[in-house]
């Protein structure tokens, strides 16, 4: 069993901020683990810019804002960190079990932070009927196969939900000569940001359909088509309205949820609506010593208010080990 | 021209079965399946229950099967190495009516000797199944029933059959069967075989085999059937496999879980006239959701992870298990819906039977190879033992799909046992069988099957040709 002052989980935006707030507010005895071969999280296949205008106040890339916290945390030599490391177990003592090629390893940390991020929400949690085929993504999943693997997932695209994500991603496909055929969006207007709309959507001529839903998608084993129809205040379609779109490829953008099942795991109370863990103040939760961060914490627009909350997280893990010192 | 002594037609657990049981024998065997990879029919869709043989009319053969298939599979199950769990199943009954009704399918039971039948009351209810619903009255407890996973069940079969020398032909669909009495002709996507017997378990297109083969006797009927997963979290929802009382066609909504550990709620029971008809319907949520949590009321949606639907291949009320006289050497083992899986060890043993009084020689093997090595699933063993495992090989300890805690070993694995597609590296592992379905996992997965099968990434497919997960490889190397 390995000791240590502070363990982080997660070594994303989220995880690096919270480490380097934690050693700048005196912890010395710091191990991050994560799980891919690289830090920096997904803001890896965020190719696109607009990342840190609150926190830099200039405009980065995903890549290049996350290396700015890369060049900062490997020039500390009191922050270790394990790369290829997968969590699989937190007890409630804070024990936490994680594998690497090659071992597996068990540490006891006095504090630990959560920077586990979140994931998206799935065709499947919002019941679209239909078959099965290939060529539903979610639109983090096309993003990484675009940018990260350089692979094309389809040519013809519609996106359900107006998400940041959909709408970025929906910029990407024209960029790479595909056709966005349609957003459709069940509220009245656009769940992203305002300047999404704008630069991936309206600069494009994309057409958006507000209160409408997708009652179905069809293809045996590829996607063929889409029914759409538009829907009545209760979210019900409304008769007479039902029309199709063909198309190969369906993007889910409908919503993230924050991965707490590690913390869920040690017995930390989960509100079951929003996956967030239940707690009196940001970034703690119900078991003393355990911290939440980033979008695991609360799912948040911008990645700069992910940092700004993270640094909390340091700074408050760090007054915890001064007080149980 | 490749020479056999028996094709079996349909990659299924009816096929395989069949094709594990003749491995036994002094015999040349092949298999044929139309899709990429076995299991992707009906078997893929099935609920996973080993049922104790209840719920069946006395007088079918389908009924006498169950109960003998039953027994079979537990003790298959131990030379195969596949997780059975003898869980138990309860049929519920909610008012007086339903209770007497209890006592006649006991009575039923009892005839076909399933054994451990009784009659629970609430009280045991209420203490042994907590969260069953507090307006059930008594249930029947069957403590037989079990459940399994489906398709690994028909890979074990057909792994454990090949190794005995069983030949598999995938992606191979039956387009002509030429009668040249004796033996048969068969044309499989281009190629043409010869056989002496042929055994038709071709599930859903089992009535147009036969009729290829001149035997025009029967139809099948494809009844879908919706079933709807729940995220793994709440695995102990339940302790027993909970049934309502049965209808005339189907045992109903039920609440049941797999083998994995994910509750399932469903399957509905709708006669559709497609025969790749697998959608999902918004009205088949609504009846699994209704149905299902009048047996459990905490039942909640927002914790549905996946859905499918099942197509049954209905014939009527039994399994048309038969030598077709008039066709000699062609043997018909065609609708074999619900307790197909739970009954396929005893069809194949019948199936067997009837080759034999048919004039086929069944002479054994010198060495059978009875058991099947068991393959590793980090979910399921303690962390104990996969840190012993990491230490052989590094390969455990390299997660590719963190939802379902699955290795790039165990995907490699898999792939040496047969995966070719994304659908049956699911199957197999579980990766992208999770709550964030193949989200962060997908790209891995697609790398590590391409390397090991040696084709191109754009050639990577969810189930088979025509379903590729990309379309163009756009990256420099």
């Amino acid at each position: 069993m390995i000791k240590r002052d502070l363990v982080i989980v997660g070594g994303g935006p989220a995880g690096m901020a919270a480490a380097i707030a934690a050693y700048e507010n005196g912890v010395k005895d710091i191990l991050l683990i994560e799980r891919d071969q690289y830090l920096g999280g997904i803001l890896n296949q965020c190719i696109h810019t607009g990342f840190g205008l609150n926190y830099f106040k200039e405009t980065l890339t995903g890549p290049e804002y996350a290396d700015r916290f890369m060049r900062k945390i490997c020039s500390i030599p009191d922050i270790e960190i394990s790369l290829k490391s997968f969590a699989v177990r937190l007890t409630g003592d804070k024990t936490l079990t994680y594998l690497k090629p090659g071992s597996l390893n068990e540490v006891r940390p006095k504090a630990i932070i959560m920077a586990t991020g979140c994931r998206e929400k799935t065709r499947e949690m919002i019941h679209i009927p239909g078959t099965r085929p290939a060529g539903i993504f979610s639109a983090g999943l096309a993003q990484k196969l675009i940018n990260i693997e350089g692979l094309l997932p389809g040519r013809e695209v519609v996106v359900i939900g107006s998400g940041d994500i959909g709408l970025i991603m929906a910029r990407r496909f024209m960029l790479e000569g595909a056709r966005v055929k349609a957003i459709i969006e069940i509220e009245g207007k656009s769940r992203g940001l305002v300047r999404n709309m704008v630069q991936c959507v309206e600069d494009f001529d994309i057409p958006v359909y507000f209160n409408h839903k997708v009652l179905e998608i069809h293809g045996k084993d590829r996607v063929e088509k889409v029914s759409v129809a538009k829907v009545d205040s209760k979210m019900n379609k409304a008769a007479g309205t039902e029309f199709d779109i063909t198309c190969d490829t369906v993007l889910v953008s409908v919503g993230l949820i924050p991965e707490n099942e590690l913390i869920e795991m040690a017995g930390v109370a989960i509100d079951k609506k929003t996956n967030s863990p239940v707690s009196k103040e940001v970034n703690e939760t119900s078991i003393p010593g355990v911290f939440v961060c980033g979008n695991s914490f609360k799912v948040y627009d911008l990645v700069d208010s992910v940092t700004a909350d993270s640094e909390l997280a340091g700074k408050l893990a760090a007054e915890y080990l001064g007080s149980v010192r | 021209m490749s020479v056999y002594d028996v094709a079996v037609i349909g990659g299924g657990v009816v096929g395989t079965a069949i094709g594990r049981e003749l491995s036994r024998y002094k015999l040349r065997v092949c298999l044929f399946e139309k899709e990429a990879e076995l299991a992707f029919g009906i078997s893929k869709s099935n609920s996973g229950i080993i049922h104790p043989g209840t719920q069946n009319p006395p007088g079918l053969l389908k009924s006498l099967l169950c109960v003998q298939g039953n027994a079979l599979t537990r003790k298959l199950a131990k030379e195969l190495f596949i997780d059975f769990k003898e869980v138990g199943e309860l049929i519920v009954a909610f008012d007086k009516e339903e209770a007497e009704r209890l006592l006649q399918i006991k009575k039923d039971g009892q005839a076909l000797k399933v054994p451990g039948l009784r009659i629970v009351d609430k009280k045991w209810l209420e203490k042994n199944e907590p969260n069953l619903s507090d307006k059930a009255i008594a249930a029947l407890y069957a403590p037989t029933a079990g459940i399994i996973s489906p398709y690994r069940w028909v890979y074990d079969f057909a792994e454990n059959a090949v190794k005995n020398g069983l030949e598999i032909h995938t992606s191979a669909k039956v387009e002509a069967i030429l009668s040249k009495r004796p033996g048969f002709e068969i044309t499989a996507s281009g190629e043409t075989f010869f056989t002496r017997y042929i055994v038709n378990a071709a599930g859903l297109y089992a009535d147009e085999i036969s009729k290829m083969a001149g035997a025009d006797n029967f139809k099948i009927k494809p009844r879908k059937g919706e079933a709807f997963l729940l995220d793994k979290k709440n695995e102990h929802m339940t302790r027993h496999l909970l049934f309502p009382l049965p209808s005339k066609i189907s045992k109903g909504i039920l609440v049941t879980r797999t083998s994995d550990g994910n509750p399932m709620i469903g399957p509905t029971a709708e006669d559709v006239t497609d025969k790749e008809d697998l959608s999902t319907t918004e009205a088949g949520l609504r009846k699994a959701l209704e149905g299902s949590k009048k047996l459990v009321p905490s039942i909640n949606e927002n914790s549905i992870i996946a859905y499918f639907s099942g197509l049954r291949p209905v014939a009527g009320d039994d399994f048309i298990i038969r030598h077709e006289d008039g066709i000699p050497g062609f043997i018909n083992v065609a609708g074999i819906q619900s307790p197909g899986l739970t009954a396929a060890p005893a069809i194949a043993l019948m199936t067997a039977g009837i080759l034999k009084d048919n004039g086929l020689r069944l002479k054994k093997k010198a060495v059978f190879h009875k058991y099947r090595k068991k393959e590793i699933h980090l979910f399921s063993i303690p962390l104990a033992k996969t840190k012993s495992l990491i230490r052989k090989d590094a390969g455990y300890g390299d997660i590719v799909c963190r939802c379902e805690m699955v290795s790039s070993k165990e995907v490699r694995e898999a792939i040496s046992r047969g995966a070719k597609t994304m659908d049956g590296l699911k199957f197999r592992t579980r990766a992208q069988a999770g709550r964030c379905h193949g989200s962060f996992c997908t790209t891995r997965l697609m790398r590590i099957l391409a390397e090991e099968t040696g084709t191109p990434l754009v050639k990577v497919t969810k189930r088979g040709k025509g379903s590729e997960i990309v379309k163009e490889d756009r990256s420099s190397d």
